[in-house]
């Protein structure tokens, strides 16, 4: 058994293990009392044990600023065959205590919004009791993802890592009797759970190396002993694990899950696919930064994945038109960012991303959910007026089955029925695009600077992402808020209670003010995180990149405007203007650049030609010849001896009698031996 | 005193046509009788070399042959009455119902 690392030194750190267990008490018991306490009571038990995850979080952040000394708790021998000792023992120190706050932070929010937002969408989805297992669901997911970020080793960080993908497909699939044909959630499900498959095979790998060659997964035990390995160990360690990188925080290739990942509800959206769990990979590479500092290859393999992501994805979001998917691509480019930063070994730049990102792409989704929200009431009220009682109409929704609430063709002009939404959403769309002062355009500038001392090339990219991010955030909000309504549901749209405004004005307040936590000069994220990491190289503050990215920006805004908001679209079949104009490129955008078509041709069609092939000419003949051939084989030997089989006795007395001569006759010939 | 070898061939001969009674004839109840023959050829060799080297085990084996000889008898002729019973013959080329 290793010695477990010694307990922290830091106050409260025994406190530690809460954060998984309350959101799992949680769960416990909205599972087994959840159906006798009310919707209310379901929602605040799952509030409040995300909530009081929160609390104990801060607490640990307290006692780490008293005392900033990393350290871990152990709770439970887990592991113990042969070399292999892993314990279950919980990470205390400020990377993972910053991790702890961004999720249980985001998630209390997200918590109390999806309060109002299911309670809606379960009505209108007609079932309102799946609102409990909703609840079950997102708790599961935060005391995972608490797990991952908690954990003192590889193997329990693997188990959260496992553990949030599991919540990601239960809640992507969570209508999974719906969408087109009524399989394609189960589908979209499906997809992100076998693409993560992929990822996670190559960090599975990655630790096989570990442990094959460290004989350790514990973190501290990795590091200490990473220079006594050859770099090839080291390459190819930290070359699985970006494949497990990409898969988790969907960055190229395997970022195709995550649009179709929308299928979920918003909350799920804003939770999972945007704030918390696609940043693990990003959290992966900062936490092993000894080993990815050890390798400059491995280091420029995750920077040039993050720029390519980011800027590839950034022109996807351009020509979408639905209002989550476009929301979707950017969070991918945003990770673009953040895993670019790590790469770059700016492990400070793509944490403060990651948190003022969780933010307000947490904001944007939910405000995007209200949105939805709004346009369904709106649709009621144009179209029925049924209120909530659809039950008696089957699926068909009286008629207009077909009509999309996500599709921003269907709005416009929303800014006057949803004020508030309308307010966030702006606020929250300036600071993803990077405006000054708002949270984004610090945490932007700082990877852009990093960029702009590690490659030129990567900065490039960058920036001209920075600039589609812009552009596609004020198309988005001009179909969505500005012009006139385009159909009467939007005409119709009515503002959401204030269970869902509320989260949506203390986010929006993050999103304001989220970059103090680490002003140019002040630096406070950086000299609270450089206890875990050791900061090689300090972002400076750098006006010329700063004043540039603000440029490019405020330009992206403006081409936006001028192509976008000039002439508003006034009906839903109106064509985008940059369709009228480079028509062919804007309908690649719209389909992905075919990424999709291209996977399946490849990918799935290139399995299911394997899978043919293996099945007919292998199977069927190969092998099933060989088993066939052994039978056609008895048969036919067991029809030429069946005529020994006379049935006359004296025939076969005959044959005794032959064969005892013979027998006799080799005796007396070879001499029998003497006794 | 009568050679040893006399009672040998004797022996061989009674074996040799009992095999052949076995072999050629079809009414069970003398192919039984072949049978007896066969073991009492045998009998006769036991004896022969008991004598021959002064041992008393082959007189000895003779005996139990004999018990066993009388018990077979006794099974064997329960058998072809009750075969007879079934098919009104004790031919043994009409009891071919195993023929492959």
């Amino acid at each position: 058994m290793f010695l477990l690392h010694e307990a922290s030194a830091a106050p409260n750190a025994g406190l530690v293990p809460w954060v998984v267990f309350l959101p799992v008490i949680g769960l416990l018991v909205n599972l087994l009392i959840g159906k006798f306490i009310g919707e209310v009571g379901v929602g605040i038990v799952a509030s409040l044990a995300s909530g009081l995850s929160f609390g104990v979080a801060v607490l640990l952040a307290l006692g780490l600023a008293a005392v900033p000394e990393p350290g871990s708790v152990p709770f439970l021998d887990w592991i113990a065959v042969g070399d292999l000792a892993a314990s279950w023992a919980f990470r205390v120190d400020t990377l993972s205590v910053t991790m702890m706050l961004v999720v249980a932070g985001v998630g209390t929010l997200i918590h109390i919004y999806a309060i109002g937002y299911m309670h809606q969408d379960t009505r209108h989805n007609e079932d309102p009791g799946r609102f409990r297992r909703f609840f079950v669901y997102l708790n599961l997911f935060i005391a995972a993802m608490m797990i991952l970020v908690s954990a003192d080793n590889y193997l329990m960080l693997f188990v959260g890592w496992e553990g949030v993908g599991l919540c990601s497909y239960l809640l992507i699939g969570f209508w999974f009797e719906k969408g087109a044909g009524g399989i394609a959630n189960a589908q979209a499900a499906k997809k992100a759970f076998v693409v993560n498959r992929v990822g996670d095979f190559g960090l599975l790998i990655a630790l096989f190396f570990m442990f094959w060659n460290f004989k350790s997964f514990q973190f501290d035990h990795v590091f200490e002993q990473v220079a006594e390995v050859s770099p090839w160990v080291i390459q190819v360690i930290t070359l699985f694990m970006l494949l497990g990188v990409t898969g988790k925080s969907a960055q190229i290739p395997l970022y195709v899950w995550l649009p179709d990942a929308m299928a979920g509800p918003t909350p799920v959206s804003a939770l999972i696919h945007a704030a918390t769990m696609v940043t693990a990979g990003v959290y992966l590479v900062a936490r092993s930064h000894v080993l990815y500092a050890a390798d400059p290859f491995a280091q420029s393999a995750v920077a040039w994945v993050g720029a390519l992501t980011a800027i590839f994805a950034a022109t996807i979001a351009v020509g979408q038109n639905d209002i989550k998917r476009v929301l979707a691509y950017s969070t991918i480019s945003q990770l673009g960012f953040m895993v670019a930063a790590v790469g770059m070994g700016a492990y400070v730049a793509g944490m403060f991303h990651l948190i003022t990102h969780a933010f307000f792409k947490a904001l944007l989704f939910l405000a995007a959910g209200s949105v939805i929200l709004g346009m369904e009431r709106g649709q009621e009220v144009a179209y029925g007026g049924h209120g909530h009682s659809k039950a008696d109409e089957g699926p068909g929704r009286s008629g207009h089955a077909d009509f999309d609430p996500q599709d921003m063709r269907n709005m416009g002009g929303l800014r006057a029925r949803m004020k508030t939404t309308f307010g966030v959403y702006v606020i929250g769309a300036l600071a993803l695009a990077g405006i000054a002062p708002l949270a984004g355009f610090f945490s932007k500038d700082e990877i852009l600077a990093a960029a702009s001392e590690f490659n030129p090339a990567i900065l490039v990219l960058l920036i001209a992402a920075a600039f589609l991010t812009a552009f596609y955030m004020w198309r988005q909000i001009t179909l969505v808020f500005l012009g006139t309504s385009r159909t009467r549901a939007a005409g119709a749209a009515v503002e959401s209670g204030p269970v869902i405004t509320l989260p949506l004005i203390i986010l929006a307040l993050l999103s304001v003010v989220g970059g103090a936590i680490n002003l140019p000069g002040v630096l406070t994220l950086e000299h609270w995180l450089e206890h875990t990491i050791e900061v090689t190289h300090t972002a400076a503050f750098n006006p010329l990149i700063a004043v540039t990215a603000l440029v490019v920006a405020l330009a992206g805004i403006g081409l936006a405007y001028l192509l976008y908001g000039r002439r508003p679209a006034t009906r839903p079949t109106d064509p985008d203007p940059l369709q009228t104009r480079w028509g062919g490129l804007f309908n690649l955008l719209t389909e992905a650049w075919k990424v999709d078509w291209f996977y399946n041709q490849v990918f799935v069609g290139g399995f299911k030609r394997l899978a043919g092939f293996l099945a007919q000419p292998v199977d069927q003949g190969v092998i099933d010849g060989v088993v066939n051939g052994f039978g056609v084989l008895a048969q036919a030997s067991a029809q030429w001896f069946r005529h020994v089989q006379t049935g006359f006795v004296r025939s076969y007395a005959l044959v005794v009698l032959l064969g005892v001569v013979a027998i006799l006759t080799y005796l007396v010939w070879v001499g029998v031996p003497l006794p | 005193m009568i050679p040893a070898s006399y009672y040998l061939a004797l022996s061989a001969v009674m074996f040799v046509i009992g095999v052949l009674g076995v072999l050629i004839k079809r009414n069970a109840l003398v192919i039984f009788m072949s049978l007896e023959l066969m073991f009492n050829s045998a009998n006769l060799a036991f004896v022969t070399f008991a004598r021959l080297y002064g041992n008393l085990d082959g007189q000895l084996f003779v005996f139990f042959v004999m018990t066993v000889a009388a018990a077979e008898v006794a099974i064997g002729l329960a058998l072809m009455v009750e075969i007879f019973r079934t098919k009104h013959s004790i031919d043994t080329d009409q009891l071919n119902s195993l023929k492959g």
